[in-house]
């Protein structure tokens, strides 16, 4: 794949790093994951509770409870709860909104889609990029396999596990890759995108049909695997903020490691490789 | 070169904040654009289809066991129906209810609460999902909406069976009302319960009958049921969506 490039000055090389198949689907990704974390905050604005167990009603008090009450001085104040431990969220959760017009809502305006409480147009958001999320990603992962990327890119072979301790090292000190290692992606790198490809979105998805009163019935039972719906719920929910955090730290190493040369990549699919000498770009 | 590259990078600076703008400013406008809603929506028969082509009508919804039941069957929606009618029939116990199945059948009849408790019955203990996000585990007894249907014998032209029902929704008095299509309607786990948790279905839950239909979302089970109406067609129902939350933008078939 590598197609090396005369370059301009002396030993700079550039290839094309993603192929457009890639490049297509990462966006059509990024769209849909951001639209469902959004539409999804709205969906649980309409019970802000998470529950363990098959039934919300178990006897058991909720994991994680968000809501607003009155203090001592009357004034009302947003409260999240988490494991019996309870939290001042004023502004974030519970009670939010500009001084004046406060609004008891879980999640903050800012975040879900749509802005206001809609629960209705929150679930078409959700369901429609749901389907696009799904196709989106079967696609890409028959794309993977036939266009070998998955074997040839993303599996780690025998010399990157020797150098994870190396990797974890050069991720600490902010350190890029240099020459030929920057046309490949780094263990940990590979790691985490075999995790969010293999592990993080299946089970996203799968909690999604454990909460489908409709498909519980395919094989009656099979949600208590996961502890019953209430359960799936809250490992949902838990799995999309996992991967809000590894969107996070994707963005801060695509900052660090040469935020145009990682964002051209991306869009155009050229990408310059970082000269021996020259360290960051 | 160096301002061919700022250019670039100045177009996809651009991108980025207007992307983000979109995202957060156009998203609200486009939800309340009707042919967007209706591009949103379009899911949903996805969902109905890969559902449906998924579930046969043998397919049973999940059984619990008493040690599962939740210690209050909590209400939602209606609590008590604000009808001089409804409360005279629940101040005599419902001894005068009469429940009406008509429309596209061959044989329309009534029942009292007796004649539905003297058909054959069925018990569950099943979890009752609501679109908000909770679950409740409740044992429901009831007859099953097939007896019924054997009774009063359905046209060939029959699709859907509408449960019009006794609670006024706000105060123009427009009347809760759902629907649902001949694969549930016969289905096993479709009843049309009159007891809870072993007492008498409470005020609270939809006395004397509400419909229970196990493989789709609370909504769907229309509480305090005065009439069945067999049906070819929705849209001259109502809002004409087949439901009274369907007519305020929430999804017709409730799987999900």
């Amino acid at each position: 794949m590598p197609s090396h490039d005369a370059s301009e000055r002396g030993q700079t090389a550039w290839y094309l790093r993603h192929a457009w198949p890639i490049r297509l689907m990462h966006w059509i990704n990024v769209l849909a994951f951001m639209l469902l974390l959004m539409s999804g905050l709205q969906i649980f604005n309409a019970y802000p509770a998470l529950n363990w167990g098959k039934s919300s009603y178990t006897g058991r008090p909720p994991i994680l409870q968000i809501g607003a009450r009155m203090d001592a001085q009357g004034n009302p104040v947003g409260v999240t709860r988490i494991f019996g431990h309870e939290f001042n969220t004023t502004g974030v959760l519970g009670l939010s909104g500009r001084d004046g017009e406060r609004v008891r809502r879980g999640f903050p305006a800012w975040i879900t889609l749509p802005g206001q409480q809609w629960l209705a147009m929150g679930r078409r958001w959700h369901f429609f990029f749901a389907w696009v999320l799904v196709v989106n990603g079967l696609a890409y992962i028959a794309y993977t396999l036939a266009s070998r990327h998955l074997t040839r890119d993303l599996m780690p072979t025998r010399s990157d596990w020797r150098s994870i301790g190396q990797s974890f090292k050069d991720h600490l000190l902010l350190r890029r890759a240099q020459g030929e290692a920057d046309r490949r992606y780094n263990i940990l790198q590979k790691l985490a995108y075999l995790s969010v490809i293999f592990a993080l979105l299946p089970l996203l998805i799968l909690m999604g049909w454990a909460m489908s009163p409709g498909l519980n019935a395919l094989f009656p039972g099979w949600v208590d695997v996961f502890g019953g719906r209430q359960s799936a719920r809250t490992i949902h929910f838990a799995v999309a903020w996992l991967l809000v955090g590894f969107a996070f730290i994707h963005l801060f190493e695509v900052v660090v490691s040469g935020f145009w040369n990682n964002l051209r990549s991306m869009v155009t699919g050229r990408y310059r490789v970082a000269d021996e000498e020259d360290g960051h770009d | 070169m160096t301002s061919q590259k700022n250019s670039r990078r100045r177009f996809l600076q651009r991108v980025l904040v207007s992307g983000g703008a979109l995202l957060l400013s156009g998203c609200d406008q486009l939800s309340r654009s009707e042919w967007f809603a209706k591009l949103l929506g379009s899911a949903e028969r996805l969902s109905f289809a890969a559902q449906r082509l998924l579930l046969t009508r043998k397919a049973m919804a999940q059984e619990f066991t008493e040690a599962d039941l939740s210690p209050d069957f909590r209400s939602n929606g209606t609590s008590n129906p604000d009808n001089p009618e409804y409360q005279a029939l629940a101040a005599g116990r419902f001894a005068d209810y009469r429940l009406q199945v008509g429309g596209l059948v061959a044989r329309p009849r009534t029942y009292s609460l007796d004649d539905l408790k003297a058909l054959p019955s069925r018990t569950q203990i099943t979890r009752h999902d609501c679109v908000e996000g909770w679950s409740a585990i409740g044992k429901w007894k009831g007859v099953q909406l097939s007896r019924v249907l054997e009774q009063v014998e359905p046209h060939a032209s029959a699709r859907y069976v509408v449960f019009h029902c006794a609670d006024p929704m706000d105060v123009s008095g427009e009347r809760y009302y759902e629907s649902i299509d001949l694969e549930d309607a016969w289905h096993a786990q479709t009843l049309l319960a009159y007891e809870l948790n072993d007492v008498p279905l409470p005020i609270k839950n939809g006395a004397p009958v509400r419909v229970r239909v196990e493989r789709q979302l609370g909504y769907k089970m229309a509480k305090y049921i005065m009439r069945i109406e067999l049906v070819d067609r929705l849209d001259h129902i109502a809002g004409g969506e087949g439901g009274y939350w369907e007519d305020r933008g929430y999804e017709w078939y409730a799987g999900i």
